[in-house]
């Protein structure tokens, strides 16, 4: 407990039935930072989060969180370890029946016996922190996808977690609400001393707010290193991506057998 | 031509083995579901509300068509009985045919396709906007947190609907024969009171909508779970409560009809 | 949707349940006027029940006043047991006359009971001594011909017979 890394990832492989997602991930990643991992749709980035929440069994190699490895500790110190956790879905996936408000207390009811004065401070604290306190009556319905964002935000914070894992916080935000995220995600991270792993491939963004990065590729770890040092790199993968182009080593095409044999052209040539 | 053969009987093999495992798959579903329902029943709240939800929003649609049911019941009573001067038995045929079937069965029907396949999109959509995985993520149970509120809901909600579907059936019976057509008010209750017996007809009854209830909500509750997280799979399974919980109900009351009632009354 | 307005409305819908079920019980079935748990058992030998059913009942002077429990055949005295429960506030003599009665043409059958004058009554676990057996309309349709053809010639009756 004493380390300063909260999560070892060795020789993690994972696949789903005969399709392998993870080859061989090594990651340590460091108490109170920022981390992004980067990589196309269908890098497996959505996967490594599971694996550390403990929603998915890995084939083989462990994830540690806070020196516990997770695929191995029963139900109950799962669930223990997993309010130490919280994850930021895609789009929010606040409780459609709840309003934002109980959305934001629903794991402090959940889990602790606070009585309802104090979990009422409590929960608009957090909705101020992500500047949302006046909204705490309205429905998760009557929210813009930014303002869902954050609501689920301040409910990931709800209970001062170690650790928040956001799954593509970015996606569909226009650049205002874009910013705001980005901007709270590094300030929240500062201020509670969490530690913050963003699944992203919004690069330009997350480049400004994170610490560390990784980029994954086909399952295994293409590059690594500081935000300043992902810019510089020439590594041929890391400037495809950074630079969004078209073609590289993450190909445009699809694996398939030569255009001309397909077309069933190979007779007329030879 | 072979190879046909033997991929036709893998298909029917396929088809077989894929039914058992989602029955076996069910059966484990509804299990966990009754094992967590600790929560549930602790807090009751949760259940409250969604007896909101299942019950009371279910009211409307209930009394109606118990009313109309009865009505026509009194109507056609009247109609056949008249033929041989035993029009005062109305009452009679009419509580005994909602006691014993229509009640059970017609309310059941209505409650699968009003509750039940709102229960299942609920569900299915929360699993599909992730609200369930959220939930997991949070070291809550979706199945203590979700499922069971709504199953208890259900199970507890359909017999009270059952029963003012049956209630307000006889007094539409009542509303018909008496006021409209004029049979006497007297030997309308009298006679039903002498043919109807608490144990046998109306207990039974009570049992029959109790295992309807189970059955619908255990099927709507399952395959919400069970949905395809996408808008399809969720379409998919609203469907699929409908229909596999009319026909459940359907087969059920065959099976309880015949334990019951047999060769009796 | 206010949870105290959510709550009013499930009170609401639980009662009106509950009182529906009263409704069924108290006004459509018969519970108000007569419960299983106070009754007391007699037991009656009939040669032949006709079409008397489990649950018919056991009226007097037209009044319900218990309900034929069990019927079962006896291998000594070859007739039927017919086993009924009587409410335990109508008490009856000893030597009270049971028959097997239809109500109107082709109504239902039940058990009628007359009282005799014995000065003790019958209690729990009694059987009736006096029965008379239900009329079975072919017998009846029968001893009618038979006693038609016995007044003119005595070839057709051998026939329906």
């Amino acid at each position: 407990m004493v380390s300063e890394s909260l999560i070892e990832i060795e020789g993690l492989n994972f696949s789903y039935g005969q399709r392998p997602i993870l080859k061989g991930i090594d990651m340590t990643m460091e108490r109170g930072k920022v981390i992004a991992i980067m990589g196309g749709s269908g890098s497996g980035k959505t996967t490594l989060l599971r694996l550390i929440g403990g929603a998915v069994r890995p084939t083989s190699g462990y994830v540690k969180v806070a020196g516990e490895v997770v695929h191995k500790l029963k139900r109950d110190d799962l669930f223990r370890m997993r309010r130490k956790m919280s994850m930021l879905f895609q789009f929010g996936a606040l409780f459609t029946d709840l309003s934002v408000f109980d959305n934001v207390a629903f794991q402090m009811r959940e889990h602790t016996d606070l009585p309802e004065s104090m979990i009422r401070d409590l929960v608009l604290m957090k909705l101020q922190a992500v500047g949302l306190r006046g909204a705490h009556e309205l429905m998760p319905t009557q929210l813009s996808g930014g303002m869902a964002r954050r609501v689920a935000l301040a409910r990931s914070i709800a209970l001062d977690p170690l650790l928040i894992m956001y799954d593509e916080p970015f996606t569909g935000l226009d650049p205002i609400s874009l910013t705001v995220i980005g901007n709270l995600i590094r300030r929240l991270t500062d201020a509670l001393g969490m530690t913050s792993i963003v699944v992203t491939h919004d690069v330009q963004e997350s480049l400004k707010i994170v610490d560390y990065v990784y980029f994954i590729a086909d399952g295994v770890i293409a590059a690594h290193g500081t935000p300043d040092e992902v810019r510089r790199s020439v590594a041929p993968f890391v400037h495809q991506f950074v630079h969004g182009e078209e073609d590289g080593p993450v190909s445009f095409h699809y694996p398939a057998k030569p255009y001309a044999q397909d077309l069933k052209l190979e007779g007329s040539f030879a | 031509m072979p190879r046909r053969i033997v991929a036709g009987i893998q298909s029917v093999g396929h088809r077989v083995i894929d039914s058992i495992w989602r029955l076996g798959y069910a059966s484990r579903f509804f299990l966990l579901t009754l094992i967590k329902s600790g929560t549930s029943l602790h807090r009751f709240t949760l259940v409250i509300r969604e007896l909101y939800f299942t019950g009371v929003q279910s009211l409307i649609i209930i009394l109606v068509s118990g009313l109309f049911v009865g009505m026509v019941l009194g109507l056609q009573g009247f109609e056949t009985l008249q033929r041989y001067g035993a029009e005062s038995a109305v009452g009679t045929m009419v509580a005994l045919s909602l006691l014993r079937e229509l009640g059970p069965v017609v309310s059941a029907l209505l409650f699968a396709s009003r509750a039940g396949s709102a229960i299942t999109a609920e569900i299915g959509l929360m699993k599909a906007t992730e609200q369930l995985a959220a939930m997991e993520m949070m070291a809550v149970d979706p199945i203590a947190r979700v499922v069971a509120p709504r199953f208890w809901a259900g199970v507890i909600s359909m017999p009270l609907l059952a029963a003012l579907f049956s209630a307000i059936g006889v007094y539409g019976g009542y509303l018909v024969a008496v006021i409209l057509i004029g049979v006497d008010e007297g030997s309308f209750w009298s006679q039903m009171q002498g043919a109807v017996d608490f144990r046998y007809d109306v207990v039974n009854g009570i049992i029959k909508t109790c295992v309807f209830g189970i059955a619908v909500t255990a099927i709507a509750v399952f395959e919400g779970y069970d949905a395809a997280p996408t808008a399809e799979g969720v379409s998919g399974a609203t469907t699929r409560t409908v229909v596999t919980s009319s026909l459940a109900i359907l087969g059920l009351d065959f099976i309880l009809t015949s334990f019951m009632f047999r060769g009796m009354g | 949707m206010q949870r105290a307005t959510m709550d009013l409305w499930v009170g609401l819908f639980v009662m009106a349940g509950i009182g529906a079920l009263l409704v069924l019980a108290l006004k459509v079935g018969n519970l108000g006027t007569y419960s299983a748990n106070d009754s007391y058992e007699v037991t009656g030998n009939f040669e032949n029940i006709g079409g008397l059913k489990v649950r018919a009942p056991v009226k007097s002077a037209g009044v319900v006043v218990g309900r034929v429990t069990d019927i079962q055949f006896s291998t000594e005295t070859y007739d039927a047991l017919v086993i009924m429960n009587i409410d335990s506030r109508y008490k009856f003599p000893k030597d009270t006359f049971a028959s097997i009665l239809t109500s109107g043409l082709i109504g239902e059958q039940y058990i009628g009971l007359a009282a005799g004058g014995d000065e003790a009554t019958l209690k729990d676990g009694d059987t009736i001594m006096k029965t008379n057996s239900a009329l079975v309309l072919e017998e009846m349709i029968g001893k009618f011909l038979f006693n038609k053809a016995s007044e003119g010639s005595s070839s057709e009756n051998s026939d329906k017979n």
